[in-house]
């Protein structure tokens, strides 16, 4: 982290330990038929089990990030960081505090601040009828961050600039902005209340790619000026190759794969994770054959039993049938796979066109 | 461009107008390409760029008060482009198909998969409703779908997303057309299902020597697919060519730009190229080469002239670079020096 700017934490902060930990997180949604059709139709609950039992500890200062396809449960972790759903079981702590305590709002507000969001879509995350500066200096109002008026002023400025829009901006709507831009005017906001960490979900996936780069470029500037950390949800694998310290690999609500990026992309374990490598389209042309993977995600609603990914995976047993895996180390990353674990399924090395 | 074979497809001078109260935006200006019999030619671009619209214009689906103002598109050496609604809806289906992005809206969700596919195959083969059923099964069949028996008979919400566009591929193969114009096919599906669609729909036209115009604002998708790319910006063609070179040895700086603004796996924490600014709107498009405001290597010329498609190195861009005479004064080295 280096170059401390003026955006200084007053909270004092635990040197050691990770910033964010999730303790076998659970987030289960009840999607069952109204109650007369229970009874009348004989119909029997659903739940669907959108995070089922996560751990994740993100230090200071690192790009975790969370891939998987639609429906795996990386936006619902997403939501659980910043508060916007309760767990169902499990915690979260953030600077060694627990999330699930009740506190005075004052506290709350001060865990609150330090915490911020970026949404995929810029076109419904702002408010079409307030103008970017009340956006912006939302935050700075309802945080108590700012003594005056001027200074309000000041930050928002500060902020249009650092994310490369002008003060002048801050008079016009967010109807007259384009999709890039918006998102620029979504970063300064979760910016206007000083963060320390970030939980991006998509948010470059609505953009096209030039402006795409634009947006990574900024938040990796930002990131090395101000030693954020951020949470990055995405299932653009080159995105979080480009982006990330470390990865995680969700399938079903639940972690299949944690490792370091570089480890991730060169030596995958699990069997999805590799997958999920053979499916990123090669734009180096180096004659690669996709494999194309049978099947689809299952209903989270009704998960196989034993290992989730066993009915598309080409090395599933018996064993996978029956008993669920759990996340256990493996030469520097953890894997959840009995087939990596009883070493049925030996490492193999990656290289990527020209490096 | 084709050898010795005629081209299946003919665009020439295409230009798609917008009337509106405030003047009349041009969305596709002087597009001009040529589609051989089996090809498969990508049209990437970022949103605006008119990609979709010039797909639009050629299966004559384009939503009033859009228009074509000016060009000729040719299918098979006929032109298709002022023909009758009827006549046109005779052709959509027979000889060209058609496949969007959203599945969903594609379909009917009040009729079963089955119905929607027999129709379609008897309003274009004449064959009996069972002959029909019969067909309609095989489709089924080659697309992919398991146990299309009793699939057939099921409603579009019954199913996954990748198996809708699976469904959506089968109703656009029901006539064997020479031409399946794809706007977006892989983007509302995950990577898993999009390489299963990518290779499905490459194996088609390979047994159907069908043309495919892939639109897609996806690189990926098209550096495996394309037989060769045609780059838009601003609603004109920026640069067309082999696939290859196009992606590997782009010739016009907005090619570039685009190409390196993709993160690339081997490559990590460094700045991505960035084109600074965004693409003009259509109400402001800029005198000479639309590109010209975001071009780092731009010159006077470009500023005033509009550069035609000219022969690059391996590819035909529309950049002064490549003419004889140049750019121009460079407006940059005239400030330094």
């Amino acid at each position: 982290m280096p170059e401390a700017v003026p955006v200084t934490r007053p909270v004092p902060q635990a040197a050691s330990g990770p910033l964010v930990r999730l303790n076998s997180l659970k987030r289960y949604f009840d999607v069952s038929p109204p109650w007369l059709a229970r009874v009348l139709e004989g119909k029997p609950r659903a739940i669907v089990q959108a995070v089922d039992g996560v751990d994740i500890e993100i230090a200071r200062g690192e790009t975790f990030s969370l891939v998987g396809e639609s429906g795996c449960g990386k936006s619902t972790v997403a939501r659980l960081v910043v508060g916007l759903y309760p767990a169902t079981q499990g915690g979260i702590e953030f600077d060694g505090m627990d999330m699930s305590v009740r506190r005075g709002s004052a506290d709350n507000s001060a865990i609150r601040r330090r915490m911020q969001m970026i949404f995929q879509d810029p076109y419904a995350s702002l408010n079409p009828r307030w103008r970017v500066f009340d956006i912006i200096a939302e935050p700075i109002r309802a945080f108590g961050l700012a003594a005056s008026k001027d200074e309000i002023k000041q930050r928002v400025d500060g902020l249009l600039r650092q994310v490369r829009l002008t003060p002048a901006d801050g008079a016009k709507f967010p109807h007259e902005f384009s999709g890039g831009q918006r998102q620029r005017i979504s970063i300064a906001r979760a910016l206007a209340s000083r963060p320390e960490f970030l939980v991006c979900d998509e948010p470059t996936s609505a953009l096209d790619v030039s402006v795409q780069a634009q947006i990574l470029n900024l938040m990796m500037e930002l990131q090395r000026d101000y030693g954020l950390t951020y949470l990055f949800i995405s299932h653009n694998l080159a995105v979080v190759y480009h982006i990330s310290t470390r990865v995680g690999v969700m399938y079903l609500g639940r972690l299949v794969e944690v490792a370091a990026t570089d480890t991730l992309f060169r030596r995958p374990r699990h069997p999805y994770t590799r997958m999920l490598l053979d499916t990123i389209p090669d734009l180096e042309m180096t004659g690669r054959r996709r494999m194309p993977v049978a099947g689809e995600v299952p209903s989270p609603i009704n998960p196989p039993t034993g290992c989730a990914f066993h009915p598309r995976c080409p090395f599933a047993n018996d064993r996978c049938k029956k008993e669920r895996p759990e996340l256990l180390a493996a030469e520097g990353t953890r894997v959840a796979c009995h087939a990596v674990e009883e070493g049925r399924l030996p490492a193999e090395e990656r290289s990527y066109a020209g490096h | 461009m084709t050898g010795a074979n005629a081209p299946l497809l003919e665009v020439r001078h295409l230009r798609v107008e917008f009337p509106t109260r405030r003047g009349t935006l041009v969305a596709v200006d002087d597009v001009s390409f040529d589609l051989a019999p089996g090809e498969v030619l990508g049209v990437v671009g970022e949103s605006g760029a008119g990609k979709s619209l010039t797909g639009a214009a050629i299966i004559g689906l384009l939503e009033p008060p859009g228009r074509i103002a000016a060009g000729e598109i040719r299918l098979e050496g006929e032109r298709i482009d002022n023909l009758p609604y009827e006549k046109m809806r005779r052709i959509r289906g027979a000889k060209i198909g058609a496949i969007f992005q959203d599945p969903l809206t594609s379909l009917n969700p009040l009729y079963g998969i089955g119905r929607q596919l027999i129709e379609t195959i008897q309003t274009h083969l004449p064959l009996s409703a069972q002959a029909a059923r019969a067909r309609a099964i095989e489709l089924l069949k080659e697309v992919g779908i398991p146990g299309a028996e009793t699939r057939i008979d099921h409603y579009p919400h019954q199913f996954s997303g990748g198996m809708r566009q699976r469904v959506v591929i089968a109703l656009a193969l029901c006539a064997n057309p020479r031409l399946i114009v794809a706007d977006e096919p892989t983007t509302a599906l995950d990577v898993s299902i999009q390489a299963q669609i990518i290779a499905l729909l490459k194996k088609l036209c390979r047994e159907h020597r069908t043309a495919v115009m892939l639109v897609t604002h996806d690189m990926g998708v098209i550096a495996e697919t394309a037989d060769r790319v045609a780059v838009m910006y601003a609603g004109r063609l920026a640069e067309i060519g082999p696939v290859r070179d196009v992606v590997k040895n782009a010739a016009h700086p907005y090619t570039r730009g685009l190409m390196g603004s993709i993160p690339s796996i081997g490559e990590r924490g460094h700045r991505l190229t960035q084109i600074e600014g965004s693409m003009p709107r259509l109400t402001e498009i800029p005198k000479g080469c639309a590109f010209n405001p975001r071009c780092p290597d731009r010159g006077d010329r470009c500023t005033r002239e509009r550069p035609e498609l000219m022969p690059a190195p391996t590819t035909q861009a529309a950049c002064w670079q490549y003419d004889p005479a140049g750019v121009g004064t460079k407006a940059r080295e005239t400030v330094d020096a």
